[in-house]
């Protein structure tokens, strides 16, 4: 067997847990009756309303566009009626302005045909893209556009598409790679087309054997002379999928401190908003709908879903029967990454990509206790930082002299956490700093 | 931490067979008191108590294992005193005692009661009586440690008494030789401390390189001119692998990066052999890990981890 890729420096072997959804296929949860559209779905200033108030919309329409800055617009996921402006919950804002949409059930489902696409010019697909609202959608949403358009100065020379999807109980993207791999290695030349190059590598976990086999084959289906798609295994490690680990992991490249990856010619994708630039520039279907995993023992069924955005997760949990005595925590996206939240009243967005419903036998409550200083953190960090410090720093009252230890660098993929025997919550103790420090 | 006071039980069980029954009265008082005195501390000071959470616990069989089997059962209560009320918990609490609380206690303890704690040494049973020496006269049994031996009366008197050859190193890795309860069961604390490895509760960096450190330099200024020392002898006398697993160790006294502990090793390893060979003590390892023990901040401050993508301009 020969070496699988991975990323030299920390890690964890987080248990896995996605045997609870991963033989189960994407299933199309029935429109809800209402749907609250947040504005600010994206990294950059949230959508100013382009309807207003008991406008009638059509699925597919711009309700919101971007004014200032850095975004994408918003589409309507339903066809129906605005029926107010309001507050929405959101997992890390507590709150956020929203759109609410009242669903007309008797409109029929807007249908999307295929058309050429080889024959746009770069600005044109690029400006598909924007317009159909791609973000990154498998983790801070960021605008895919930009990612797509780099600065000259850094020319670029491979894609990468993230299929590693390490968070543990997480496996939308691993369904959308079995059920839709042709679609997406077709993404992958579509963005190969606009960035002007021809290397793709795919890189996925070695627990999703299925999904390497597919993808294998779609990409040895796709590449002709014009373009070079790979697949990758990758060796199971969290955070296998963090964007510069896995930049490592497949081309030995380091991307420097605050840079992008064009710095050093790579652009990175997520499957999943891959398949969404498919949508976007052979169907021409703006990104509505979401594929999540709903999964954890405290969930009556779990699965995974294809949702329009908007669904609240309470709609979701009784669509999936309910939740089970034992329900102990709900948390927005993974268990090393995600918000555990204290209201099913908060509508998903175009990057939520799972709503885990863990039981008491899921969870760790025990309370934390002092360092005792005994460097697993310093081990398990991937980025070589020293989480005890910045959590000691914190704790006596002096976040603001935590850069020292690079908690700038911190992505936040809760490595240290997940190792550390005190049960210290090093990533809040770290979100702590990065508010109070100046950088 | 209760994974570690399982790999102290097999030493303390043997140690019964070699010195007697007075070593499992000992350390039950030793454990007795530092969990008393560590909830009593902890309510003093308005903490939270602690107890269950192993800590005291193992610091009392350390402190227990670090001291002659023939001293009086009491002399463990002051032990726990000072390694619980003044060495842990007045010097910060769990998490920031600067030096290890079971050494601090037998530096303490050898300072206050230097008869007893240099000369109640008892010669190991050959018999399994373990019951011989409750209620003799100390003084009438009381012998001299190998190390004290090889310090004060010479390599001849050492081989006269304890014999040479394998049959030393054997009798010396079983652990039938004088000295503390329990330092002298090279063989269950060496499988104690190749548990705590396979289970990654500690690294083998310090471990290693204060033994080859001992080693090397035991076997290159510890016999008749240069390069004719013991060393492997050096690495089984004393409280050598005891330290090297369980002592220098310790989470909170010891430094966290990888070649901060290859180094704090190396210091205590040279401290150990400098003590033994020039020093007016005949052991060295607990004053050599309590001097290395306040350097492990200042180990960490000079030798941090690479960052994978250190900012631009450096960070403030």
């Amino acid at each position: 067997m020969t070496s699988l890729l991975t990323f030299p420096k920390g890690g964890v072997h987080p248990s896995e847990a996605k045997n609870l959804t991963s033989g189960l296929a994407i299933e199309v949860m029935p429109i809800p009756d209402e749907l609250e559209m947040i504005l600010g779905q994206h990294i950059g200033a949230p959508c100013t309303p382009t309807v207003s108030i008991k406008d009638v919309v059509r699925e597919g329409q711009v309700i919101a566009e971007v004014t200032k800055g850095l975004g994408v617009p918003l589409h309507a996921p339903v066809s129906g009626i605005i029926k107010g402006f309001g507050m929405s919950g959101h997992p890390m804002r507590v709150s956020a302005p929203s759109i609410t949409i009242q669903t007309d059930h008797a409109a029929p489902a807007v249908e999307y045909a295929p058309s050429a696409w080889q024959g746009l010019s770069r600005e044109d697909l690029l400006a598909k893209v924007h317009g159909a609202g791609i973000i990154g959608i498998g983790g801070a949403g960021f605008p895919s556009h930009v990612k797509l358009n780099p600065p000259p100065d850094n020319p670029v020379d491979t894609l990468i598409l993230n299929g590693a999807e390490c968070e543990p109980y997480i496996t939308a993207d691993h369904r959308q790679m079995l059920e839709h791999s042709r679609e997406i290695v077709e993404g992958a030349k579509v963005i190969l087309k606009i960035l002007g190059i021809r290397n793709c590598h795919i890189g996925i976990e070695s627990n999703k054997p299925d999904a390497i086999a597919v993808m294998t084959e779609a990409a040895a289906t796709g590449s002709t002379g014009e373009y070079a798609i790979t697949v990758d295994p990758l060796q199971v490690k969290y955070p296998q999928g963090s964007e510069k680990q896995l930049i490592q992991s497949i081309t030995g490249r380091k991307v420097p401190g605050f840079a992008l990856p064009s710095a050093v010619g790579v652009v990175v994708h997520n499957v999943s908003t891959t398949k969404a630039i498919y949508d976007a520039v052979v169907l021409g279907k703006p990104l509505y709908e979401k594929v999540m995993t709903i999964s954890g023992k405290g969930i009556k069924r779990p699965a995974n879903l294809r949702v329009k955005v908007g669904t609240r997760v309470s709609d979701i949990v009784a669509y999936l029967g309910g939740v089970t005595p034992e329900l102990a925590k709900v948390i927005m996206g993974g268990p090393m990454m995600g918000f555990a939240v204290s209201s099913l009243d908060i509508p998903v967005t175009k990057t939520t990509s799972s709503v885990l419903f863990l039981a008491a036998d899921e969870i760790d409550t025990t309370p934390h206790s002092p360092c005792i200083r005994c460097g697993w953190c310093l081990e398990a960090c991937p980025m070589g930082l020293e989480p005890k410090e910045i959590a000691l720093y914190v704790e006596a009252g002096r976040p603001q002299d935590t850069g020292q230890f690079g908690v700038f660098e911190c992505f936040e993929c809760g490595s240290c956490a997940y190792v550390c025997p005190a049960k210290r919550p090093l990533v809040q103790f770290v979100r702590l700093a990065k508010m109070k420090a100046k950088r | 931490m209760w994974t570690v006071v399982a790999c102290l039980v097999p030493p303390l069980v043997l140690s019964v067979f070699i010195f007697g029954i007075q070593t499992l009265i000992i350390t039950a008082v030793s454990v007795a008191s530092c969990v008393a005195v560590e909830a009593a501390t902890q309510k003093a000071l308005g903490r939270r108590i602690t107890i269950g959470d192993g800590s005291a616990v193992i610091t009392g069989m350390l402190i227990a294992f670090v001291i002659p089997p023939g001293v009086s059962p009491l002399l463990p209560v002051l032990g726990a005193v000072m390694a619980i009320a003044i060495g842990k918990h007045l010097l910060g609490g769990l998490g920031y005692n600067i030096f290890n609380p079971a050494l601090l206690a037998r530096a303490f303890l050898l300072a206050t009661f230097p008869v007893a704690m240099t000369s109640a040494w008892l010669p190991p049973l050959s018999d399994l009586a373990i019951f011989s020496y409750l209620g003799t006269t100390i003084d009438a049994v009381a012998t001299a440690t190998p190390l004290a031996v090889l310090k004060t009366q010479g390599l001849a008197a050492f081989s006269e008494q304890f014999g040479a050859g394998a049959n030393l190193y054997t009798n010396f890795f079983l652990g039938w030789r004088p000295g503390s309860i329990g330092e002298t069961s090279g063989l269950f604390i060496v499988l104690g401390g190749l548990y705590l490895l396979y289970r990654g509760y500690i690294t083998w960096h310090i471990p290693v390189s204060m033994l080859t450190t001992i080693a090397l330099l035991s076997w290159g200024f510890g016999g008749e001119g240069l390069f004719n020392g013991d060393p492997l002898l050096a690495v089984l006398s004393g409280g050598a692998l005891l330290g090297a697993f369980f002592m220098a160790t310790d989470y909170v006294s010891s430094p966290t990066s990888k070649t901060s502990q290859l180094i704090f090793g190396l210091g205590i390893g040279a401290l150990t052999v400098l003590i033994r060979l020039k020093g007016g003590y005949p052991e060295g390892v607990c004053y050599a890990i309590l001097l290395m023990n306040p350097l492990s901040p200042v180990l960490d401050g000079f030798f941090k981890p690479k960052r994978f993508a250190p900012l631009q301009g450096g960070a403030k």
